[in-house]
């Protein structure tokens, strides 16, 4: 761990805000691109049993 | 010899994507995580502003992505508008979010860098209110493209807001910049000193850079790729009521 | 053309006093801001400018929705969009009656909203010098808004996050006139960029606010 000095409170909240944003972001897209999957997959799957 | 208009195919564009999505995304993950670490951990405290220095890292590549975020909208609905490629239309529409995130963490970054070394959470300085004006630009995108149901037509408006919204932001830059002169002269804060950054900055920089150009694209790719699902899921649906 | 301007400006009378419902909400936002701030008259003087181009501002998006939303529901939009005029045209006409009715009522009774925040002497005529012509543009922005959201049910509160960033360079420069006024010096520079963004947006936002029509009526 560097020693941040007086601004350690700033720099790794600033740091934390960021990541924080991006994995949410991340998680965001990850997690609908596999409900899509998912919905895409069984509206599929209906369209070929019933034909 | 392929043309680069062949990806506009949406199955061609989801072979392709899907093929190079794995390896961008591993090299995104590496240069942000590396460039991150570099620099956090490896460089010098600035004789100025002390380990603040380090936000720098986060701040400016996401101030960068945020800019070229809406560039990159623009040309995906300029090409939209011309040669009417769905991907096209749903690329624009994938990265709206992503550069409003972006804009958001950079004035986060911002307002907590400003703090110490200003003294203050908000300066009104040109580059923070470009940056809070460009935030309620992408704001309005997405509340267009989420408001009208029909999705072509959402394309279509959205991509006319995208070209308009482009040269009012360009003007706003421009007014903010005179508007800030005008309140108080020569107070305006230089955030980056991009010519006299010694190289133990630039470097890890440049990774971290490099890393959320590659971030943005991964996310972009992985965005169309869920709104084509989307518009194929929809198409299908509607089938099933049909028949 | 000319036929279509009359009709407007009578509808808008109609529809309870187009002119009246955007000067009793300036006057409002005028009388609610030192109500907040204090009355303290050097506070209220020196940010008079601001609070004027503001209310001005949203006293203008206001009755925006309206431009198109009442001809679109009785259909006499689509008889527009075919109409032997062209739609770049109609969209004109639409702004310029949205100017007459609340642009430049505002424009004409601004001094005297200025007196109640203690506008100082000087900036009068760069008040309604810069309203004058900064108005314009925000109508045919506005028109440019109302084009993209005429069909939407819930389109007024969406018509103002689309609009307000656009009214953004107006908005400075028009203040910034008064404030130099008001300062006593030479408020030509703001002036002459207010004048050429209302130029520009009267010359080219008529095609977008078009094109946003025809796609919303397709």
């Amino acid at each position: 761990m560097p020693d941040l000095g007086k601004y350690a409170v700033t720099v790794l909240s600033a740091y934390g805000a960021a990541i924080t944003l991006i994995v949410a972001l991340v998680v965001w897209t990850l997690w609908r691109g596999a409900r899509m999957r998912r919905l895409l997959r069984e509206a599929e799957a209906r369209r070929a049993r019933n034909g | 010899m392929t043309s680069i208009w062949e990806y506009a195919n949406p199955k061609k564009f989801m072979q392709t994507s899907g093929r190079f999505l794995p390896w961008i995304a591993g090299l995104a993950a590496l240069c942000m995580v590396g460039g991150l670490i570099w620099g956090f951990f490896f460089t010098p405290n600035d004789y100025k502003q002390g380990s603040t220095v380090k936000i720098l890292f986060i701040h400016v590549p996401s101030a960068m992505i945020a800019i070229n975020g809406w560039g990159m909208m623009l040309v995906a609905s300029l090409i939209w508008v011309v040669r009417r490629h769905h991907v096209s239309a749903l690329a624009a529409k994938a990265a709206a979010p992503v550069g409003m995130v972006m804009t958001l963490v950079a004035l986060i970054t911002g307002a907590i860098w400003g703090e110490p070394m200003w003294g203050t959470w908000w300066a009104w300085d040109p580059r923070l209110t470009s940056f809070l004006i460009l935030f309620l630009f992408y704001l309005g995108y997405i509340a267009l493209w989420q408001a009208i149901d029909n999705p072509d037509t959402a394309a279509d408006l959205t991509s006319v807001l995208c070209m308009v919204g482009s040269v009012f932001a360009f003007l706003s830059r421009f007014a903010v910049d005179f508007w800030n002169q005008g309140l108080h002269q020569g107070a305006s804060i230089s955030l980056d000193g991009r010519d006299d950054m010694a190289n133990v900055f630039l470097f890890p920089l440049l990774t971290c850079m490099l890393g959320w150009v590659l971030f943005f694209l991964t996310l972009v790719l992985l965005r169309t790729r869920t709104e084509i699902r989307a518009r194929r899921l929809k198409a299908l649906i509607a089938r099933e009521r049909m028949g | 053309m000319i036929g279509l301007l009359l009709r407007d400006l009578r509808l808008a009378v109609r529809a309870g006093g187009g002119f009246g419902l955007g000067l009793a909400f300036f006057l409002i936002v005028v009388v609610l801001v030192p109500l907040g701030v204090g009355p303290k008259a050097d506070l209220l003087a020196l940010i008079a400018p601001g609070i004027l181009w503001v209310a001005a501002l949203l006293a203008c998006l206001l009755s925006l929705d309206r431009i198109f939303a009442l001809d679109h529901e009785d259909g006499s939009l689509d008889l527009l969009a075919t109409a032997p005029i062209p739609l770049e045209g109609v969209v004109t006409i639409k702004a310029l009656a949205h100017w007459l009715t609340t642009g430049l009522p505002l424009t004409l009774a601004s001094p005297l909203f200025g007196l109640l925040l203690h506008l100082p002497g000087p900036a009068y005529p760069w008040l309604m010098v810069s309203l004058g012509l900064g108005t314009p543009a925000l109508s045919v922005i506005g028109t440019f808004g109302a084009a993209l959201t005429v069909g939407l049910k819930r389109g007024g509160l969406l018509l103002s996050l689309l609009v307000l960033p656009l009214y953004v360079p107006t908005l400075i420069f028009g203040a910034e006139a008064v404030r130099r006024g008001a300062e006593g010096l030479s408020a030509t520079t703001p002036l002459v960029l207010l004048a050429a963004i209302t130029l520009g947006s009267i010359a080219a936002l008529p095609f977008g606010s078009a094109a946003a029509l025809r796609i919303n009526l397709r």
